[in-house]
């Protein structure tokens, strides 16, 4: 079929043919469409918005004419969204329509496929966490560390309006959770970090009883393990206040149980499993405890019996939500990210506890093992904190860090600047092939 | 038509498809780590299902659930349109997965699709500039209330009121609230509309913004919207455009030139972009150009013959971590690529001609009118839940129900263009086999669904939230 064949008028996805439409008209009693818009003619607006209607076969090729226009580059590139390999079973089976086009589980008897999928979503995080409740998904990371911050100020027994915060974070995760800080009137304060890890003392200073929630990463941004999660934990219950932990699922199936840690609340990206690389496209964790259940924003799948005594699943204690409490929601969060909260079950569970603590370990070991070779290279002082590196670590650029992402740009590699001379770099499994030329290539630039 | 709905029930324990946990629980113990043992856990236990195993639970899981490729869901205000095969296969390309913090001269393609997508939904909106930030509708409220915010307080008159019709969406209310305003409930007058007198009554110089839907939720045009907006901006405040019922103005009316100062597009619903059981969405802003200074950082625009982020001026911040659910703009703008002006029009010319034709067909009482894409029918003296459950066994997912409160029990009813005379005729059927059936049959239903009813009271007076908490 020739593009000229395509139909590009009126929608392609209307299915009425001119009889039937003619049909509906005349049930109604009315001579055209135009009749049924009750629109006053002086807001009225003529269609014009100066779009082309094109076939699909040439929509796909404008699409992927403009995509195309990135360069190829091989991404050496963390930092809070990772790309490990999705098998190709979690694409298939998540793309089934019943998942893909169903909406918000309002009529359990026909969903329970889905329900099952988030509670079962729901049970993996509760055993990565040790902790009694996760919801069945937030937008990302820094958005549920927004919610985190709201949670604090309703469950916290005193008053107190600080949010404490590691001076190395994201800049997009502060900016977020300055937005969330600012209807209720917190404020977002750093304690100093040493060395890539928090300084407990420095946060010991900082906090006082006027704190509402401490928060701390493992790894943190720039790739340690963090070894003082207890201790921060320790600061925070002292002031009264909670202790909010940043991480992600395959972080956790390695690294201490949050719960032993004394996390009250654990937020993070669980896109890390199912998605891939997708320009920031997130799954937010929120995971906290059972005490805090009617205070926690966001969907909840619970077990239920039905009519005929089986076990049955329901979104629960909907009264929190704003469908029902308007103003005294616990969050206006509505839509979620429920899709991809189910890819990463499926690719969690395609791993399996032994692969997904393989995973969690070769991060480990891929990490520190590319920073051994990249310290052996002139220029490069790698890694530059001391302590162990889950994916990523930061490396120091004799050269100005901003000259070295260009130049490895231009040689097809991708790295962050994170300081004058402090470049991240972030290899997984997904670019293990590509190692020995990247080394060669940092080699050239970094000289 | 009468439906039956797969179901799984295992044989030895009488339970529907069993949890992968029941399946293939494994634990294993965390040795040989290269990390220290203090820093690790001690075990880890996950399903550990083989792949074809994996393959069959979450088939049979599909088979359990309903959803627009399975039949008719007219649910109303959450707008639940066909959704395109081959805007699931241009987000999938290789080339749209990339990482967000490359260097912006490596993202050209990316930043041309941000930029003709904000500037597509600049054309229908007929706003100025647009975020895509946001990450869901109710994030572009939040997004939309905070720039309002910024504009109030650069402006040093600092306001602490936020007017909201109470037939609005509940995310209003609750985002007003996240952002630190009080709410002012509006009732509606008695032909469904704002009550002008009553909003003469709420606006002062306490009023931040008015959130409200053009259509209405119960389908209703605001006919005085210019009046309603010279009231609001009379008193200094900005109108909010809710746009979760856009999709019944595409090509008729833009709310720019109604006179919105600042909307969200639930892209996801106008645009044809899958709900996914529950997300992802996106919820792009869309503000006029005195408004433009205060949008999410970082923002597109042209420059040296390519693309670039850049902060605007007074930039709120950010919204999301990144950029928003960046394969949901990849559809959006597929979307709207393909069908143009004229396809974007007939997607609402068709939008409003079922609704109105379903409206006409069915045997409830259906208050109020003339609709755009929705109609809030009164299920009365049925109980709207009962009998949306009986609907179920139709094998067309049923209207919201119970809201809005301003109808008795309500039936609330969107069937968008994707449906058919055909299978508009099927859901009238539905309603019409259902009006007719007494308390007993409404109350038992449904039948033919995987699951029978489920109790919910029993489910949040003992919630038990995953599977640690169940004893199997």
């Amino acid at each position: 079929m020739s593009e000229s064949d395509v139909s590009t008028t009126g929608s392609p996805y209307a299915p009425h043919t001119p009889a039937e439409t003619a049909a509906m008209l005349d049930a109604l009693g009315v001579d055209d469409i135009d009749a049924l818009f009750d629109v006053p003619e002086s807001v009225a607006f003529d269609g014009e918005f100066g779009i082309e209607a094109r076939g699909e076969r040439e929509t796909r090729r404008t699409a992927t004419q403009i995509l195309r226009r990135n360069d190829s580059l091989t991404e050496f590139l963390g930092r809070g969204h990772y790309e490990h390999y999705v098998p190709s079973v979690v694409d298939d089976l998540s793309s089934r329509s019943e998942f893909l086009t169903s909406y918000t589980q309002y009529q359990p008897e026909v969903a329970q496929g889905f329900l099952q999928a988030l509670f079962e979503y729901q049970s993996m995080l509760v055993e990565l966490t040790g902790l009694g409740v996760a919801n069945c998904s937030m937008y990302d990371e820094a958005t549920a560390l927004g919610e985190a911050a709201t949670l604090s100020q309703r469950v916290r027994s005193v008053s107190g309006d600080r949010i404490l915060v590691p001076e190395q974070l994201r800049d997009g995760k502060r900016a977020v959770l300055e937005n969330y800080a600012d209807g209720p009137g917190l404020s977002v304060e750093s304690y100093a970090m040493a060395d890539g890890q928090a300084d407990v003392d420095a946060l010991a200073d900082a906090a006082d009883e006027d704190v509402a929630m401490v928060y701390a990463e493992t790894p943190t941004v720039r790739g340690l393990v963090e070894e003082n999660l207890a201790a921060i934990g320790d600061v925070a219950t002292e002031n009264g206040a909670l202790f909010c932990l940043g991480s992600d699922p395959v972080a956790l199936a390695l690294l201490e149980r949050p719960a032993d840690v004394g996390a009250d609340v654990v937020v993070g990206d669980a896109a890390s499993l199912g998605t891939g690389t997708a320009y920031g496209f997130g799954l937010g964790m929120f995971v906290t405890r059972e005490e805090y259940l009617r205070q926690i924003p966001g969907r909840l799948v619970g077990v239920s019996e039905d009519a005929a005594g089986r076990r049955a699943y329901t979104l629960t204690l909907q009264t929190r939500e704003q469908h029902i409490r308007k103003e005294r929601a616990t969050s206006n969060i509505c839509t979620n990210q429920a899709w991809v909260a189910l890819r990463a079950a499926m690719h969690a569970a395609w791993l399996g506890p032994q692969g997904l603590v393989d995973l969690a370990n070769e991060s480990v070991t891929r990490a520190e093992g590319l920073a051994a070779r990249l310290d052996e290279v002139v220029g490069i002082q790698a890694p530059v904190h001391d302590g162990h590196h889950f994916r990523e670590f930061v490396a120091h650029t004799d050269q100005p860090a901003q000259a070295v992402v260009g130049d490895l740009a231009d040689e097809g590699f991708a790295v962050h600047a994170i300081d004058e001379h402090l470049i991240q770099v972030c290899p997984t499994e997904v670019t293990a092939d590509d190692e020995a030329a990247f080394v060669d290539a940092l080699a050239e630039v970094a000289k | 038509m009468i439906y039956n709905q797969a179901q799984w029930v295992d044989d030895e324990d009488d339970k529907y498809e069993p949890l992968l946990s029941e399946k293939a629980e494994r634990t294993v113990d965390i040795e040989d780590s290269p990390l220290p043992e203090g820093l690790t856990r001690d075990s880890l236990s996950l399903p550990d299902p083989a792949e074809p195993e994996l393959a069959r639970h979450y088939t049979r899981l599909s088979q359990m659930n309903y959803g627009v490729e399975s039949g008719p869901f007219p649910l109303g205000s959450c707008t639940m349109k066909y959704n395109p095969s081959f805007t699931e296969n241009v987000a999938a390309l290789p080339e749209a997965a990339v990482h967000p913090d490359r260097p912006d001269s490596t993202l050209q393609g990316t930043l041309e699709l941000c930029y003709r997508l904000q500037d597509y939904l600049g054309r229908i909106g007929g706003m100025d500039a647009v975020t895509l930030q946001p990450p869901a509708g109710a994030a572009g409220e939040f997004t939309g209330i905070q720039i309002a915010k910024a504009y109030h307080r650069h402006n040093d008159d600092e306001r602490s009121e936020v007017i909201i019709p109470d037939s609005a969406h509940g995310t209003n209310f609750a985002t007003a609230a996240m952002a630190g305003y009080d709410v002012v409930e509006l009732p509606s007058a008695d032909d469904g509309r704002v009550d002008i007198d009553a909003l003469e009554a709420a606006v002062g110089e306490e009023t931040a913004a008015l959130m409200l839907t053009n259509p209405n939720t119960l389908g209703l045009f605001e006919r005085d919207i210019e009046e309603i907006a010279d009231i609001v901006h009379d008193a200094g405040g900005l109108l909010y455009y809710d746009g979760a019922n856009l999709n019944a103005l595409l090509g008729r009316a833009r709310p720019g030139d109604m006179g919105f100062d600042v909307m969200h597009y639930n892209v996801h619903k106008t645009f044809a972009t899958p709900h996914g059981g529950g997300g992802p969405g996106a919820g792009p802003v869309g503000v006029t150009e005195e408004l433009g200074q205060f949008l999410p950082d970082p923002h597109v625009r042209e420059a040296n013959g390519g693309y670039e982020h850049y902060a605007p001026d007074r930039s709120i911040g950010k919204v999301h971590g990144y950029y928003g659910n960046w394969p949901v703009l990849v559809k959006t703008f597929a979307y709207i690529a393909r069908l143009g002006d004229s396809g974007l029009a007939d997607a609402s010319a068709k939008a409003v001609l079922n609704a109105n034709y379903l409206a006409e067909q069915i045997p409830y009482d259906v208050p109020f009118g003339p609709f755009h894409h929705e109609f809030v029918a009164s299920a009365s003296p049925q109980d709207a839940a009962d009998a949306a459950k009986r609907m179920l066994d139709y094998g067309v997912h049923p209207p919201t129900t119970k809201w809005p409160e301003i109808v008795d029990e309500a039936l609330m009813t969107e069937p968008t263009e994707g449906e058919s005379k055909r299978s508009l005729d099927q859901l009238a059927a539905a309603f019409e086999a259902v009006h007719g059936e007494d308390d007993g049959t409404l109350a038992d239903a449904p039948q033919r669904t995987a699951a029978k009813r489920i109790d919910q009271v029993s489910a949040a007076r003992s919630p038990r939230l995953s599977w640690q908490a169940l004893d199997y």
